[in-house]
This record gives C-alpha cells, structure tokens and sequence, in this order.
C-alpha cells in the first residue's frame, strides 16, 4: 500500500512524462489502490507488521524500516490516502488545461507515499525521512507554476520555515537517542525512565520536538510560509497545506505523546502557543481579501485548536478535532477552487458575489464546510471543538476564553466569506458568467459534504476512533460557543451585509500582525552580521591564510621548480652529469 | 706492460668524450654519435675483463662477448629508431637542433 | 699485443673520438667516428675478442655510420654549421666531462685488479664464435629471443614513424 504511490510516482517521472493521460491514470489507480488497502487494513486488526534492519550498529544505534498499526495510525491512514483519493479526482478537472499535468500528479503521489510513510513509521529515523520528504514534495507542489515568481517565492519560504522546525525536531530526535539509545518508538517508550529522570533535559526534548511540528503545522512563530502556500494549485492546497501534511505535526506529537505527557513545562508551551496561534489565525482571518488565504488563516487557526488539545494532554481531543478538520477544511478549499475555476481564477473575494444561485452544488458543498468549520451543531465542527472547549474548561480558563474568542472570530469570518462571495450583487464580469464546475470536481465536493456534516456524530466516530468523553462538562460549554457562534455570524451579517467593499480596516490584522516585516528587520539585523562576519572569515582566514597560502606555497615552490624545467635537452643533460658526478663523490670518495 | 687498468682508462676516457659530446653539441644527430661513443667505451671495459677473466680451461670468458654481441644488438635497433624520429621530427620543425625543440617544460 | 700497438690504437680512437664531438660538420663527425670504431675493433682483436671486434666492423664501421651518413645526406645539414656557441654552457659542460673523467680514473687507480697483467691464454681463440654460437644458443636462448623481438618491433617502428601523413 505504501509502495503503489511511490511506484507510481517513479513510474511516472522516469517513464511516462510525455504521456500526460496516462500518468494520471496511473498516479490516481495508486492511490485509489492505497485507500482501498487502507481500508481493509482498518477493517482487520491481526495484521503483522514486517521489519527489515536497515541501519544497525551494534549497542549503538538501530533504525529499522518498521511499521507501526495502532488505531492512531488506522486513523490517519484512513484520512490520509481518503482525502487523497478524492484530491486526486478533483485534481483531474483542475488541473485539465496545465502543461506540467505529469509532474504534478507525480508529487502527489510521492506526497502520498511520503505522508503513508509519516504515518507509519515506527521509528524516528525513518519518520524523519518522511517528514522531509513531505516537505520536500510540498516544496515542489507550491512551486508547481514556478514560473510566476510569487509561487517560486512561496515554495522557498514554506522550505524554508518548516526547515527551522525540522532542525529542532532533529536536535530533539538526537537528545531522546542520546538519553534512551533507541530511535524506535516502543523502545523509547521501555526505556522511558532513562529520560523523563531528568526534567530539564526532557522538557528541551519534548520543545524541540514540538519545533518539528510547530514548524510543519504552521503554529506560531513559524506560521507565516502556510498563507503565501496557497500560490500552489488549489487541491495542494486541500490536500497538503489543509487535511494532512499540517496534520502531521499534530500527528508526530500524538505519537510521541509518551514523552511530552512528560514534561509539565512542555505541555503548557504547546497549549499556550496553540492559543495564541488560533487567536492570532483568527484576527488575522478577518481582514483577507483573498479567497484561499482567508482559509490558510483559519487552518492556522483550528491547528491552534489542535495543539490546545495537546497541550492539554488530551490526544483524543485532538485527533477528533484532526479527523473532522480534515473532511470540512478539504472541503472549504475544494468549494474554493471550484468557485475559482469558475471565475476564471479569481481569487479575490470582493470581486465575487451572488454565485449562490449560479453555483448551487458548490454553495451547498460551502455551507457545509462553513458550518462545520464555524461549529453550527450538528455538523462535525461542533463536536470536535466542543470537546476541545469543554477540555480548556475544565483544565485551564484562561486558554478557554481566548478559545471561545477564538470561535467567535471563527464565526465572524466565515460569515463574512460566505456573505461576500454567495450573497449581494455579482461585483465583476466573471462572477456574473459564473458556469457550475464539471462533475468530477463536485462529487469529491460532494463526498466531502457528506462527512463534514456526519463525522462528528458520536456513532459515525466511534468507529474509528476514540471520541473524548464530555460526560460530567455541563452544558454551559456548548452554550457559550453556540452563544459566541451567533454573535459572530450575526455581528459579520449586520456589517456585510450590503456591502460591495470592505467597511472594516484593521491594519494591524491586514498587514498580518507585522510578522512577515519582524522577521525580515530580525534576518536583517542577524543574518546580516552573522553573514559579515563569516565572510570575513572565510575571506580572510579559511581563504586567505589556508587555501590561499597553502596554493600559493605551492606556486611558488613550483615556480622555483621551474627554473631547472627549460626543456633544453643540454641543460638535462648537465644536470644528470652533475647529479652522476655528485652520487659518485658521496658513494666512493666521501 | 699494459694492464686491465690501461684498458679501462681509455675506455673511462672514452666515456667522457662520448658523455661531453651528449653535452655539448646541439645538433641531435651528433648527440646520437656520441650516445654510441659511450655505448662502445662499455664494450671496451667488458671485452677488457673478459680476457681478463680466463677460466680453468684457459679461454676467455665468453660471457662478457656475448653481452657486448647483445649490446651491440640493441644499439643498433635503437640508432635506427633514433634517426627515424630525427626524420620525422626535421618533417616537422625543419630542425636538428636541440635549442629549437624546447616544448616538454611547463 | 705489443704495448706500442695498443697505444697506437689507444690514441688513435680517443683523438678520432674527440673528433666526432669536435668537428661541426656532421659528416666530418660521423667520418671520425668510424675511424675511431676501427681503432676500437683493434683493441678488441688485441685483446683475443676476434669475432667481437669483426662485428664491430661490420655492425658499426659498416651498417650503423651508413645509416648516419644516409640521414645526413638526406636532411642536408650544412646549413646548420653557423651557431653561435654558448661558452659558459659549454665550459659547464666540459667542467662536468673533466670531473666525471678524474672520478673514474681515480676509481681504477683504487682498483686493486688494474695493476695486473693480463694472465696468458691457454689456447688460441680462433673458434669464439663457436664458443660465443654455444653460449647464445644453449644459456642465453631467452635474452636472444627478446632481441629478436626488439629489433622487429624497432623495424616497424622506424615504418611508421618514417611513413609521410597522409593529407
């Protein structure tokens, strides 16, 4: 299963490039071939699980290729080669007139075959392999029309950032070796009390780890290559930078929960950057003007929500919330990408509106992933983030009001969006020609609909995995966001509700908080000298006194050489002369 | 009476010469001749300590003649490659001259 | 051999010798020199090597400084007798040649063998060239082979280097 994505990736790149229908038959039967593997494997449990040595010294250091099956990872699996699935057949129609068609289905299927590898992995080498590689495809992805600049751009600093994430994960990944002697996670777990002996060790462990995540899953700080992410295709977008590959970072830290369950410290520096994080998404969410950059602030946003759950120490919250999130953000950004198709890839939302009566299926397919990410009961929504809400309740009531506030942001730009795009008169030539996007891309919307608004159900979701119980909450926590809910929808209504253009200007939100203008003032004022200064030594130093001097010793020892080089057969002919005459003085006569 | 030590001073001597014309002269095909002075100064010294040399039936050792009989093989062979490339070589540069044919230095 | 037929010889292949390497006309040297091959075929019969110092005639004397007058013939090198000598590398040069010659006159004189006559012969050596036939053929059979072969490979050698390129 894991291996039909990555044949047909290789397949594809080497072989059949040219042949552009034929790769995407092949890249969608993979991962059609995978999900129905997923599928059965959910279904049985007894399946042994095969592992290889790959690189083994001994009492040192042992990364196997192994596979884990637990029910987190059938879980993810599950989601994972899903939304994939139905990603790729949207992809089919999207993506119908590009000239790089082969290269793109040939990244996603190694997506899919690096995100099965994440998921699957037993161990934290091969993890990080993974991990890299779905950074890396992700790269390609982004950049897919490398040819505009902004996209190329985008590609770098999504690289980029998750790269500083990576580093800390590496360095975590080195300190848990060193204390534990074991990369595998079940022998991480039996050595556990070598780590967790010393608290301050473990606490920077489990932070560095939780840098890997941040990185990936766009938390504060590193959150700002997700929005600029969007230059990529829209169904990248849905698949990678909404249901999973974002996703991973909650994953890895599920799966390494054994060790920040740990670490006190570790756990409230995860839950407080998630609550800053979906507060932060969420402001920020309300002053976009683009279509899709509205929803990448409001994934930043509910992976906040994700992390809460986490810092809580509360994995099931957060897998609810991941599973849900997952089917209803999919589906928000496959509703975009139809709407934008069908505005000719128009993107901003002003120059919508009143498509609800020229794009009813994708209208539906949008209330749906709306409701569900706004958190209207009964739809998904609702019940993960109840759970969450109902968690911070109860353990920390600080992080619970910025999560109600949260919600309530939560419900105002959704509105918003859904105001100025679906209602009000069509505000540009396109919108008024809007033509309802062809089947294969509205039956993935379709499908997806049909989850977002039923995966929540307590009885849908038990099958798959273990729903956090809310038995003793009371009910003033569904209360309270069903309350922030209506006030948010309500309060962007009565301000958007005739409007052909934005009433509300917070720069602070629009200009994105003045990160992006922060990072680039702080690489200025480090980087800068950090890179003066090293050049400096590598001129002066490395360059100047080592490669140079030893060169130029070199020459000139050369040139000395040289001079007994004249190519005079007389003068070689002197000097073997003098040389036979000298050996004969030191031998006979000396 | 003449000794091994005569034949083997002409023959240093003879060695000398040959290895001064290697030395002095730029003209390649002189050099060749003095190449063969030098070869034969070796077959004097060798020939000398042949007859030197009498074995117990009272011959001479036949040995050194037949290396001298080799050397004078070879340095035939090697006279004729030589003068071969000196040929092909005045083709080419319209030269015997050593001083003109200084392209093997860096 | 009588010592005033030796010194005769002696003298007359060092003075030709030096001939070769003092003429500047090539012809003149390679005249020199098979005046002075003579002379060394002489030492060589005075010193009972008769087949050896036959060869030398015939190899030398005969087919070697033919092939050298041949050649100078062929490129016409009289042309080339006008050089400006180059006095201090020469003088170099013949420095180096007097060193080399003391060192190897001061090694014979160390040599305790070079005082001595030559012992007497205790027959005649008219027939070396059995004796040398027996030698070549019966111990030296692999070393003779080998010259064999390098005199073929030198044959086809001098063919091709000799061949004109083809335009």
């Amino acid at each position: 299963m894991l291996l039909l994505p990555f044949g047909s990736a290789a397949v594809i790149t080497l072989f059949t490039r040219r042949w552009k229908n034929l790769s995407i038959f092949i890249s969608v039967a993979a991962v059609l071939g995978s999900f129905l593997c997923s599928c059965l494997i959910f279904q049985r449990t007894d399946i042994s699980t095969p592992e290889w040595n790959w690189i083994y010294i001994r009492g040192i250091f042992h990364a196997p290729i192994g596979f884990i099956l637990d029910d987190l990872s059938r879980l993810m699996l599950l989601v994972v080669s899903g939304v994939g699935s139905l990603i790729h057949i949207y992809s089919l129609d999207y993506m119908r007139d590009d000239a790089g068609k082969s290269r793109y289905f040939a990244a996603l299927s190694l997506f899919m075959f690096a995100m099965l590898g994440i998921v699957l992995a037993n161990n934290f080498v091969m993890m990080f392999i993974f991990w890299e590689l779905v950074g890396f495809t992700s790269y390609v992805l982004i950049g897919h029309w490398f040819e505009r600049d902004s996209a190329a751009e985008a590609a770098k600093k999504a690289f980029i950032t998750t790269r500083i994430g990576d580093f800390g994960l590496m360095i975590g990944i080195l300190m848990v070796w060193m204390a534990t002697g074991s990369v595998v996670f079940d022998d991480i777990v039996a050595h556990l009390s070598k780590i967790t002996s010393n608290p301050g060790y473990l606490t920077i462990a489990a932070v560095l780890i939780f840098c890997g995540a941040a990185g990936k899953s766009a938390q504060f700080p590193l959150h700002v290559w997700l929005p600029d992410a969007m230059e990529g295709p829209t169904p990248v977008s849905a698949l990678i930078h909404a249901a999973t590959m974002v996703a991973a970072g909650v994953y890895l830290l599920v799966r390494v929960a054994f060790l920040i369950h740990a670490s006190q410290t570790a756990l409230m520096t995860i839950a407080w950057i998630g609550t800053i994080t979906a507060l932060l998404g969420g402001l920020i969410a309300t002053q976009q003007s683009d279509i899709k950059r509205i929803l990448a602030y409001s994934t930043i946003s509910q992976l906040g929500y994700m992390f809460i759950a986490v810092g809580l120490a509360s994995d099931e919250a957060a897998m609810f919330h991941l599973f849900t999130h997952a089917f209803f953000k999919a589906l928000l950004f496959l509703a975009a990408g139809s709407v934008i198709v069908a505005l000719h890839h128009e993107q901003n939302i002003w120059q919508m509106g009143g498509l609800s009566s020229k794009l009813k299926l994708t209208f539906v397919a949008f209330i749906v992933g709306g409701f569900a990410l706004m958190g209207v009961p009964p739809f998904s929504g609702f019940f993960s983030k109840d759970a969450i809400l109902a968690l911070a309740y109860q353990r920390n009531l600080p992080i619970f009001a910025i999560g109600l506030t949260t919600a309530f942001l939560t419900a105002f730009y959704v509105s918003r969006q859904l105001i100025v795009v679906f209602f009000g008169k069509p505000r540009s030539e396109s919108a008024r020609t809007a033509r309802e996007s062809p089947l294969v891309m509205v039956v993935p919307l379709l499908i997806l609909a049909f989850f977002a608004l039923t995966a929540g159900f307590r009885a849908i979701a038990k099958k798959v995995l273990v729903v956090p119980h809310e038995g003793e909450t009371t009910l003033i926590v569904p209360m309270l966001a069903i309350a922030a809910l209506l006030a948010g929808a309500g309060f962007a209504f009565w301000i958007y509700r005739n409007s052909d253009r934005e009433v509300v200007h917070v720069d602070l939100f629009r200009r994105l908080f003045y990160i992006d203008e922060f990072y680039a003032w702080l690489i200025d004022h480090t980087q800068e000298l950090l890179a003066r200064v090293a050049a400096f030594l590598d001129r002066s130093v490395v360059d100047g006194a080592a490669v140079r001097g030893a060169s130029g010793a070199t020459v000139q020892f050369g040139s000395l050489l040289r001079l007994f080089q004249v190519g005079n057969l007389q003068a070689y002919a002197f000097l073997f002369g003098l040389g036979i005459v000298a050996l004969i003085y030191f031998v006979i006569f000396h | 009476m003449i000794t091994l030590g005569h034949y083997l001073t002409v023959s240093g001597m003879l060695f000398t010469i040959g290895f001064a014309g290697v030395m002095l002269r730029r003209n390649i095909i002189v050099i060749l001749m003095a190449l063969e002075l030098m070869l034969n100064a070796a077959n004097l010294s060798l020939v000398a300590f042949s007859r030197f040399h009498v074995d117990p039936t009272g011959a001479p050792n036949y040995n050194a003649q037949v290396f001298v009989f080799f050397i004078i093989t070879v340095a035939a062979a090697e006279v004729a490659v030589g003068l071969a490339i000196v040929v092909a070589l005045f083709r080419l540069r319209q030269t015997t001259h050593v001083e003109d044919i200084t392209t093997l230095k860096f | 051999m009588s010592p005033t037929l030796f010194w005769i010889f002696a003298l007359m292949m060092l003075v030709f010798g030096a001939a070769v390497i003092v003429n500047r006309n090539p012809v003149a040297s390679a005249l020199s020199l098979v005046v002075c091959f003579l002379a060394l075929s002489a030492l060589f019969m005075s010193l009972d090597a008769y087949f050896i110092g036959i060869i030398q005639v015939l190899v030398y004397a005969g087919a070697i400084m033919v092939l050298f007058l041949f050649i100078i013939m062929l490129l016409d090198l009289r042309a080339e007798e006008l050089r400006k000598i180059n006095w201090i590398a020469s003088a170099g040069g013949a420095l180096v040649a007097l060193a080399l010659m003391i060192q190897i006159i001061a090694v014979i004189e160390r040599l305790p063998l070079a005082k001595q006559p030559f012992p007497p012969l205790a027959r005649s050596t008219s027939d070396d060239v059995h004796h040398i036939g027996m030698l070549l053929f019966r111990n030296y059979t692999l070393p003779f082979q080998i010259i064999g072969i390098v005199i073929l490979v030198a044959t086809v050698g001098v063919v091709m280097l000799s061949r004109r390129e083809r335009q």
